[in-house]
């Protein structure tokens, strides 16, 4: 009986099953491998990451579907996938000195980013209903674990135990959510939905299904009021997961977030579009005002991570091509201000100084003078100043909503930018601070220098010449199914 | 009697699901937390049952097999992380979770 | 049909609110198995045997035996409610409950009742049994999906053994 699959498919799929052989791959060489040189684990991981990211581009140019319908491969999913590469990477290369100092096993550890990475892959390019929620939770298991993963530290614990908690229970909306999708429309695939959706964008019980998924993604990318999990997990985990947390897990539910609204639901744009249009407003302010308040560096970055998932949002409650533009173009900007911000804070980690209050920041310049010059940086992007990345990428996505006709929104995310640079400066000034001066000198390992160069390169350089990256962003959204259709519904 | 509609069966569901919804927000000992997320994942399957049987497909039951494979992956997972947790600190009471402000 | 869905609905939801309110966790865990048998029971009538067992299987045999031994092996000297947050609000978790149920319930009447099996059949699947259409539909349209589901379940295993394994 013929079965429908053929061999394309398995060069379509090939960035999964590269990847996928390569987490086995990892997990089995941990075994074979010695206490003394489990720092070779690393590299094998970013072998497979970089062997990953060559199908990737190779597909980039792809416009179609794999798997019987279930994967698209097209320049939206491409995209997203080599962010995924590139934040693993990085989170790899801040890890092994964070690792040794922690005296925890790097074997699992790579092991679990590798696969965190795959569901995010699924994420973003899935365009059914099981294979995304299969992909969310293949990321989020691997996160839970991660999380917990300095098992003698109780902040670890007690992070772990809350993301699980939330996670799970947001899983149970999300999922019911799904199931009220599927009833009304007999199919997973999301193509299929929008079809049959088409025609009942007044029922009530979509109405609750839309309510539902978005209630249940907002939980994944940590919008105000579905956030409460993100400032304890984000403190209590491992400082380089932190950064993956809030880079990959967030941008792989963003890219889960349009599949599933421009592609499945595009005929309930005018509810999605309200509820977002909240969940945005709130997360920013909520985010910036809360951010002001915290006297520890990595909480504060999870305040101001949630502030930034509500500029973001902006991008969904336009639903034009160019807000998605503006989405990615963000979201790439912001993987290397955020991994690079949390890659200083994790090479100030040492034995007897956890590296994270505002306080041991101070003086950090007479230190480490390259490390306070890359976090400066990061800061000043964060906060959205001209010459960096982050400006460009607030200039998008303002401009984007002003082009939507939403110029309340745009003034609002001014505003709150304008807030959050308190903050940011706050810490540049305690970087030039001289006091407690600390004769302990952190000595960054190869793979922190060279992963701190490339974010702080990759900041500056988009800054001053953002014309690739957003020509790059540009042709990856418009292969996103439906979003020309999304904009002729206005 | 009236014959049993899908109907029927989401009222269930509901019901079901609000019961594990109470539980995870009004109970403080985890384990009883897990086992109300189990409920609320047990409602969810019988609504793709039940829409599976609707459409005369067994679409439903497949994605119900995913649903279960994860609540599987979700126990063993959670229960770590307890043992984890109780092995510093001997309570499973989210209420004594307090080592950050919650 | 009729009064074997009424039982079985009426035991679910009992034993749903047992599992919720249960002071003991054993018990709860109990009235779990309990329940999960009469979802299973509740699926025969929906012509989904494979998941019925697949239900017995994996969630009374598997899930359940798994919270008994983290029951058991986290032996509490003083019931784990004896310290209550005072800024807990039991009483708000009820309400919302409440609230979401009747929104539920009062949506989902309104947005099912009318076409209520107005469905046409889908193409028929090639086998004629539950069992064969069911592996079909798992191993053929969903094949992608499934073997995704075999790394999150090699994950759940190796992360489970890195967070509950004792400090060496």
């Amino acid at each position: 009986m013929p079965t429908g699959y053929s061999a394309n498919d398995l060069v379509l799929l090939l960035p999964e099953i590269v990847l996928t052989t390569g987490l086995l791959v990892v997990l089995v060489a941990d075994l074979f491998t010695g206490r003394s040189r489990q720092h070779w684990l690393g590299w094998l991981t970013i072998g497979v990451l970089v062997a990953t990211a060559v199908p990737i581009v190779a597909l980039s140019g792809h416009a179609t579907t794999a798997a019987r319908g279930l994967l698209a491969v097209d320049g939206f999913g491409a995209f997203f996938k080599l962010l995924f590469v590139l934040a693993a990477a990085i989170t790899v290369l801040i890890s092994r000195q964070y690792l040794e100092v922690e005296q925890a096993r790097p074997g699992e550890y790579y092991f679990l980013v590798l696969c965190a990475t795959l569901g995010m892959m699924v994420m973003a390019a899935g365009i059914d209903l099981i294979t995304l929620f299969i992909g969310l939770e293949t990321m989020a298991v691997s996160f839970y674990v991660l999380t917990g993963f300095l098992r003698p530290n109780r902040r670890s614990n007690e992070a772990a135990i809350k993301y699980f908690v939330l996670g799970a229970f947001s899983l149970g909306i999300l999922l019911y959510g799904m199931s009220l999708v599927y009833g009304l429309s007999g199919t997973t695939r999301l193509r299929e939905v929008a079809v049959a959706l088409a025609t009942q964008s007044d029922s009530l019980a979509l109405k609750l299904a839309v309510v539902l998924v978005a209630a249940g993604m907002a939980f994944k990318i940590a919008a105000v009021p579905f956030h409460m999990w993100a400032p304890d997990v984000y403190e209590g985990a491992p400082t380089p997961i932190t950064a993956f947390l809030s880079v990959g897990s967030k941008a792989a539910s963003f890219a889960m977030l349009l599949r599933l609204l421009l592609e499945g639901l595009p005929a309930m744009a005018p509810e999605w579009r309200g509820l977002f249009y909240v969940l945005a407003v709130l997360s920013m302010t909520v985010g910036n005002i809360a951010a002001i308040t915290q006297g520890n560096v990595k909480r504060m970055l999870a305040y101001s991570s949630i502030a930034h998932a509500g500029y973001i949002l902006i991008g969904i409650v336009t639903a034009t091509p160019r807000g998605v533009t503006a989405m990615l173009v963000y979201l790439m900007i912001y993987a290397f201000m955020q991994m690079g911000a949390f890659g200083v804070l994790a090479l100030l980690r040492r034995r007897d100084v956890v590296g994270d209050e505002l306080k041991d920041l101070s003086g950090l310049f007479f230190r480490r003078p390259l490390a306070a010059f890359a976090m400066l940086v990061f800061m000043l992007s964060l906060g959205g100043i001209p010459p960096t990345a982050g400006f460009m990428g607030k200039f998008w996505l303002f401009s984007a909503a002003i082009e939507a006709g939403y110029v309340w929104l745009a003034v609002i995310g001014v505003l709150n930018s304008a807030i959050s640079l308190y903050y940011y400066v706050r810490v540049v000034v305690f970087m030039w601070m001289r006091e407690e001066l600390e004769s302990a000198s952190v000595h960054p390992s190869p793979g922190v220098a060279v992963a701190l160069t490339v974010a702080v390169a990759a900041t500056i350089i988009i800054g001053v010449y953002p014309a690739p990256l957003f020509e790059l962003a540009e042709a990856s959204a418009k292969t996103l199914g439906m979003a020309p259709r999304v904009l002729s519904l206005r | 009697m009236t014959p049993i509609t899908p109907a029927h069966y989401l009222v269930l569901s509901a019901a079901l699901f609000s019961i594990g919804l109470i539980g995870v927000l009004v109970r403080r000992n985890l384990i009883v937390i897990f086992m109300s997320i189990e409920l609320m994942l047990n409602a969810v399957n019988i609504n793709l049952v039940a829409f599976s049987q609707q459409w005369q497909h067994v679409v439903g039951q497949v994605f119900a097999l995913f649903v279960v494979a994860v609540a599987a992956a979700e126990a063993a997972i959670g229960l770590g992380i307890i043992l984890a947790f109780y092995r510093n600190k001997e309570t499973v009471n989210v209420d004594e979770i307090t080592l950050m402000r919650w | 049909m009729t009064i074997a869905f009424y039982t079985l609905a009426a035991f679910i939801l009992a034993l749903g609110v047992l599992v919720v309110s249960t002071k003991n966790t054993v018990h709860a865990v109990l009235f779990l198995v309990a329940n999960f048998l009469c979802v299973a029971m509740l699926y025969v009538l929906l012509q989904a045997e494979f998941l019925a067992v697949i239900q017995v299987l994996v969630y009374a045999g598997g899930i359940v035996v798994l919270y008994l031994f983290v029951v058991m092996l986290v032996n509490l000297k003083r019931g784990p409610e004896t310290h209550v947050d005072p800024r807990r609000r039991d009483r708000m978790g009820l309400l919302i409950g409440g609230a979401v149920l009747a929104e539920f319930v009062a949506i989902l009447l309104y947005g099912f009742a009318p076409r209520a099996t107005g469905a046409a059949p889908a193409a028929a699947a090639p086998g004629v049994g539950n069992v064969e259409q069911v592996g079909w539909s798992l191993y053929v349209d969903y094949l992608v999906p499934f073997e995704v589901a075999s790394i999150l379940l090699l994950v759940a295993m190796i992360g489970a053994i890195v967070l509950a394994k004792k400090e060496p």
